[in-house]
């Protein structure tokens, strides 16, 4: 390959964007003849515009945000693929101390991290409110946290937007929401939980892997008709990602990581924050600590179909999409594995466990 | 530029909200709204209360600067029926997508009910392209200008500090400093800068 190929990858300042960061600050890219940019971006909508226009070539999406432009979900058209994902990523449920008080008075015997045990408090809590309907945010329409959340309520007997008002809010602003009593809780990836735990305004009840083990929060994508025209491109920047995904699970490499994050120019937070998440594990309401693996193993990191089809089966469960085949045909095309070096078939685990499908 | 065609009586029609955290540029936006000939125009800084606001004022169009990490927030609020009585939606014109391109480089997006002509909107989005381009220019230049005169400041004290130290006369202290900058391949105020900061050090802050 003669010459250095530049690529623009947007990124929203999350643990999870720690891949394309790694691949750009620690030189995997370039060692690979490819000169990456990383662009922060402060809302999903504007990396879906910027890929769509063609401002990015790739960027650090929600998993489900490539199914959404396969659909046609989005203002902008453009396919996209999402050869890549992102580890299953360190997402958690927080409530505020006072919902949290209530769902203990409710349920003096309730588990934490425990979904089902969780869910039934809250179901209790959610009962005794009637009218005065509970406030949950997530980050995004199309994003896992929405679809997580959702599930686990629903399957604790509990009717999102009927029983809980389900709000979209920033990750930054969803601490201080939380203790200002505008929301009762949040789906939200780290750093998040810790801080509003860090700043008491909330208490941290679900780990999301407890609800569903496997399945991508993150996913890495390009347009459609930039990978297919740039394969080697694309091949070569994954053969990055795969080495910078090796580093970050380092543990060897953790303090660096931690250091490398918390730049300004990548996502400009305290080193104490990004820590709880990376070195002790997130610290839950019950005083346990529990040890993430936000970067997961290589398996994790190949996108599955079957991730893909859980996605659309709850895009359709919740109205945003109708359900036919050639719709589901689309959800699938978004994830692709064979882009990824050394990988000749797609490879289907399917969408995997579910804390109440054992 | 295409100025709108659109008479002033069909404008003033349209109900406007402009959502810009940035007071500067919100006004250069409103002016040019009301040059046009819009009379509804709303002005917001923050999203707080925004929900009820926007159902009051029943917006036809929403003018966002896409630095705004509330778009999300926003964009999921107009598709709620209890927020807003016909659903607003990103302002799409498939015919231009140039125009579409122009909007984004420019940092800004435009949300429409539904229903809205694409003509109506145009001249809208044009304008606030031309005027969030203008905007970004003009601070592209004023942080030009204030770092030359910060760099003005330096080099006049690190001068000062040659002078002082090395006994030499204002011509001479300049000379040197622009040599070294040569030597060294650097600008006259990075050698400044450099000079003064470490003149702190080891002189304990001499002026």
């Amino acid at each position: 390959m003669s010459g250095v190929f530049a690529l623009r990858l947007g990124f929203m300042p999350l643990i999870d964007a720690a891949i394309p960061i790694v691949a750009a600050d620690k030189g995997f890219a370039a060692l690979r003849g490819i000169d990456l940019q990383l662009m922060r971006e402060t809302s999903w909508a504007n990396i879906r515009d910027r890929i769509a226009v063609g401002h990015f070539e790739a960027a650090h999406l929600l998993a489900p945000m490539p199914i959404a432009a396969n659909l046609g979900l989005t203002p902008l058209e453009a396919p996209l693929v999402a050869p890549l994902a992102l580890g299953p990523g360190a997402n958690a449920i927080s409530v505020s101390t006072s919902l949290y008080t209530a769902l203990r008075a409710a349920a003096p015997e309730m588990v934490v991290n425990d979904p089902a045990s969780v869910g039934a408090a809250l179901k209790v809590v959610v009962t005794q409110r009637g009218d005065k309907r509970l406030s949950f945010a997530v980050v995004h329409p199309h994003s896992a946290q929405n679809y997580v959340l959702r599930y686990w309520l629903a399957a604790c007997g509990i009717v999102p937007e009927r029983d809980i008002d389900i709000g979209i809010l920033p990750p930054p602003l969803m601490p201080d929401a939380l203790g200002s009593g505008m929301i009762d809780g949040f789906c939200v990836g780290e750093p998040w939980n810790s801080r509003a735990v860090h700043q008491e305004h909330g208490q941290i009840v679900l780990t999301k892997i407890a609800i569903w083990r496997e399945g991508p929060e993150k996913v890495l994508g390009f347009r459609r008709d930039f990978a297919e025209k740039n394969a080697g491109i694309v091949q070569s920047l994954l053969g990055a990602m795969l080495e910078a995904a090796a580093w970050c699970r380092q543990t060897a490499h953790r303090a660096e990581l931690i250091d490398i994050l918390s730049r300004a120019n990548r996502l400009n937070l305290p080193v104490e924050d990004i820590g709880a998440a990376l070195d002790r594990g997130l610290t839950m309401a019950d005083g346990s600590c529990i040890a993430l693996d936000p970067y997961g193993s290589e398996a994790a990191l190949r996108p599955d179909k079957g991730a893909a089809g859980w996605f659309f089966d709850e895009m359709v469960r919740w109205g945003q999409t109708e359900d036919s085949a050639e719709n589901r045909a689309r959800a699938l095309a978004a994830y692709q594995q064979d882009l990824l070096p050394g990988q000749e078939a797609e490879v289907t685990h399917g969408p995997g466990s579910f804390f109440d499908k054992p | 530029m295409t100025p709108p065609v659109t008479p002033a009586v069909t404008s003033a029609d349209l109900c406007i909200l402009v959502l810009d955290e940035n007071a500067v540029r919100a006004a250069i936006i409103e002016a040019g709204l009301r040059e046009a000939g819009h009379k509804r125009v709303h002005m917001f800084s923050d999203m707080h209360g925004l929900v009820r606001r926007i159902s009051e004022i029943a917006p036809d169009v929403i003018v966002i600067d896409l630095s705004n990490p509330n778009r999300d927030q926003l964009e999921h609020l107009l598709q709620m029926s209890r927020v807003v009585q016909k659903p607003i939606a990103m302002f799409v014109d498939q015919s231009d997508r140039e125009m579409m391109e122009q909007a984004i480089a420019a940092g800004v997006s435009a949300y429409v009910v539904d229903g809205l002509r694409q003509d109506r909107i145009k001249p809208i989005l044009d304008m606030a392209i031309a005027r969030f381009n203008a905007f970004s220019r003009l601070k592209a230049e004023l942080d030009d200008t204030k770092q030359a005169l910060e760099e003005r400041k330096l080099i006049d004290r690190a001068k000062s500090l040659l002078m002082k130290t090395r006994g030499l006369s204002e011509d001479e202290a300049h000379h040197l400093l622009r040599r070294t900058a040569m030597t060294q391949s650097r600008r006259m105020g990075e050698v400044a800068r450099a000079l003064v900061a470490s003149a702190e050090l080891l002189l304990g802050d001499e002026k």
